[in-house]
């Protein structure tokens, strides 16, 4: 009775099969022809290869002083984007910068998308109890608005970038946890994954087979956006004391200190917030982007 | 390859002979509880009574017919049986053994049990190509890449989808009636004894439909599967099952061969039910509903027999006395008038 299929089944195993796209090559080609996402891709990628070169391409020492030079206007012979309030190159202070500012942005992200999609992915897919006892520990920190939160654990950790990262993380563990637990929730109702469960695959092998395949990709997006979110809060805490310390260039640092120069250099005082308003921006719209791309229903 | 095949393949010894029923369910209650606030506890009942002691047997090699309207408990009935939910009593023998018992695993149970879903979009991971959709489940039994792909690629070309165009596709790419012949070929996949087809040809056009039926007609044959097809579809049932239950509220109300079921029902239910099929004769039309209305809660069913509500026969006697299924040369029916020691007969009419 199985000889139909086993005759079959010799000339189909042989043969080559028609391969379509998949999922992730049709979002990388809708993105393609996304003109804006493109233009936010391409500004994330040169500040990211700024950050990295850094501290070899520099025009001038970052950490180099001159109290005759100090807050020179944009344009300045030797200073393109003027001198802050110690003397030192603009420019070169906000390429390096850059190091610390996307560091902190993007760290808390990673560290927080792995931790928040662990957990929300388990809380999705275990549902009942553990869900409950999860979700209700999440909602705790979801009382306090996320600023606070930030202030509040930076401040009890102590000053410093490790604990800064720390605390964004915490801040943006339990937002994450929610996507993600939403997501896998959907997803665990859906009809083939009672089909793998019929076949009597464990609850891990279903996980890995059709779960992060299919939740990974929207709590990603959601990741994204909220590097921007996290640039904004790690500049804030650095602002405040609470993160980067001077000398090290770090763009809410920057803001901070020179806010005194806002009256005598408001272009100069305001670069670095430009350059974060740009590189948060950057990060959103590519965000977008990829949503859009994503959406498309398949 | 024949090797590839038969090392994959599964060799179910029918364990009880022809005569032993392939699957046994007794006594199965399935009651999804309701989260109600505690002002409106105490009214009613506190939960959904969705499937409320069922008894069936699946003789091997039949195609059993399972009918009903909306909420009556067809599609909760099948993922109890595929053990999708936990019921909350009862038991299910599968040819002759107890299903989660020592003697038969929950997982080698679901070897030999398959199912396939109405919507044959959501069934199907939107992020695999079908070959590994159908793979999957030999691969969670052990087999080797190679050879799940192997037996995926013989039985999409088996359900009538050529491998080399269709295995590495998506299942957004293909039509309802490509994706359930996937859906079929992935229940097949682990060559199970027992298909359960949960309104399986529902969603597709007729034409597509009645291909698809035909081509589960023939895996049937060829495979040697016992069927339990679940639909609403009462044409379709009488098509392809050899017997029929007809299930209301949660409960079995008649069960027995397709002819005597269609050509002589007994229980009025079923009677009404077959009155509300269109009649291809312009002067049988029928001209008033044979039912009214929906079915009663199943939260708070109806005392009695559950269907008195709506029984134009109903008397008094059904309103108080709950109906046992009575069994007559192979048909079972659960209702008063065919139970000989019931006050149907000297009981008046329902006030």
């Amino acid at each position: 009775m199985t000889q139909s299929v086993a005759s079959l089944t010799a000339a189909a195993v042989t043969a080559p099969v028609a391969r379509s796209p998949g999922y992730w090559s049709n979002v990388l080609r809708r993105l393609r022809r996304d003109p804006l996402a493109l233009t936010a891709g391409g500004v994330i990628l040169a500040l990211i290869i700024i950050a990295i070169l850094a501290p070899w391409i520099t025009p001038a020492d970052p950490f180099q002083a001159s109290m005759l030079k100090r807050l020179r206007p944009i344009g300045t012979e030797g200073y393109p984007l003027g001198a802050d309030e110690l003397g030192r190159d603009m420019l070169s202070r906000l390429m390096l910068g850059a190091r610390l500012s996307l560091f902190m942005g993007i760290v808390p992200v990673i560290a927080a998308f792995v931790v928040g999609s662990a957990i929300g992915i388990l809380a999705g897919y275990a549902g009942g109890w553990t869900s409950t006892l999860i979700m209700r520990v999440v909602d705790v920190f979801y009382a306090f608005p996320s600023v606070l939160l930030a202030i509040a654990l930076s401040g009890t950790l102590g000053a410093g970038i490790f604990n800064a990262i720390l605390s964004l993380t915490i801040v943006f563990v339990p937002q994450i946890v929610r996507v993600a637990e939403s997501v896998t929730t959907q997803v665990r109702r859906s009809d083939y994954v009672d089909a793998a469960r019929a076949s009597g695959a464990s609850p891990f092998t279903i996980v890995r087979a059709h779960v992060l395949s299919n939740v990974l990709g929207p709590i990603f997006v959601y990741s994204t956006s909220l590097i921007s979110v996290s640039m904004i809060l790690a500049s804030g805490l650095s602002f405040l004391g609470l993160g980067v310390r001077p000398p090290e260039p770090e763009w809410g640092l920057m803001l901070n200190t020179l806010r005194t120069a806002i009256y005598t250099q408001p272009w100069v005082a305001a670069l670095p917030g430009v350059m974060i308003f740009i590189t948060s921006m950057s990060f959103n719209l590519l965000s977008d982007g990829l949503r859009s791309a994503m959406e498309v229903k398949e | 390859m024949n090797a590839v095949i038969d090392a994959v393949r599964v060799t179910h010894e029918d364990v009880g002979g022809p005569a032993q029923p392939l699957l046994s369910v007794r006594g199965l209650i399935k009651h999804f509880p309701l989260k109600r606030d505690p002002l409106s506890r105490g009214r009613g009942g506190n939960a959904v009574r969705a499937v409320d002691g069922v008894d069936f047997d699946v003789k091997k090699g039949e195609t059993l017919g399972v009918v009903g309207e909306s909420g009556c408990g067809k599609s909760t009935t099948a993922r109890l049986v595929m053990q999708l939910i936990k019921q909350d009593q009862g038991e299910l023998v599968f040819d002759g053994m107890a299903v989660g018992s020592r003697a038969l695993a929950l997982r080698e149970f679901r070897r030999q049990t398959q199912m396939v879903f109405q919507d044959s979009y959501s069934s199907l991971n939107p992020r695999m190509t079908i070959e590994d959709s159908v793979a999957f489940g030999p691969l969670v039994h052990g087999s080797a890449k190679r050879d799940a792909i192997a037996v995926a690629r013989g039985l999409l070309g088996r359900v009538g989808l050529d491998a080399q165009r269709f295995a590495g596709r998506y299942p957004h790419e293909l039509s309802g009636g490509q994706r359930q012949r996937v859906n079929i070929a992935r229940a097949l996949a682990l060559h199970p004894r027992l298909v359960i087809l949960d309104e399986a040809v529902s969603a597709l056009d007729k034409s597509v439909e009645a291909q698809v039926l035909n081509l589960l007609l023939d895996l049937k044959d060829d495979f040697g599967l016992t069927y339990m097809f679940i639909s609403h579809d009462l044409n379709v049932v009488r098509y392809i099952s050899d017997r029929v239950m007809v299930m209301y509220l949660g409960e079995v109300v008649e069960l027995g061969p397709v002819d005597q079921v269609f050509d002589a029902p007994r229980h009025p239910y079923t009677q009404a039910l077959l009155r509300s099929m269109p009649s291809m004769e312009p002067g049988q039309r029928t001209e008033s509903a044979p039912l009214s209305g929906d079915p009663p809660n199943p939260i708070d069913p109806p005392s009695g027999c559950r269907f008195h509500t709506r029984c134009a026969l109903a008397r008094a006697a059904c309103a108080a006395e709950a109906p046992a299924m009575t069994q007559q040369d192979g048909h079972a029916v659960r209702c008063l008038i065919h139970q000989p020691d019931s006050g149907y007969a000297a009981s008046g009419a329902l006030t």
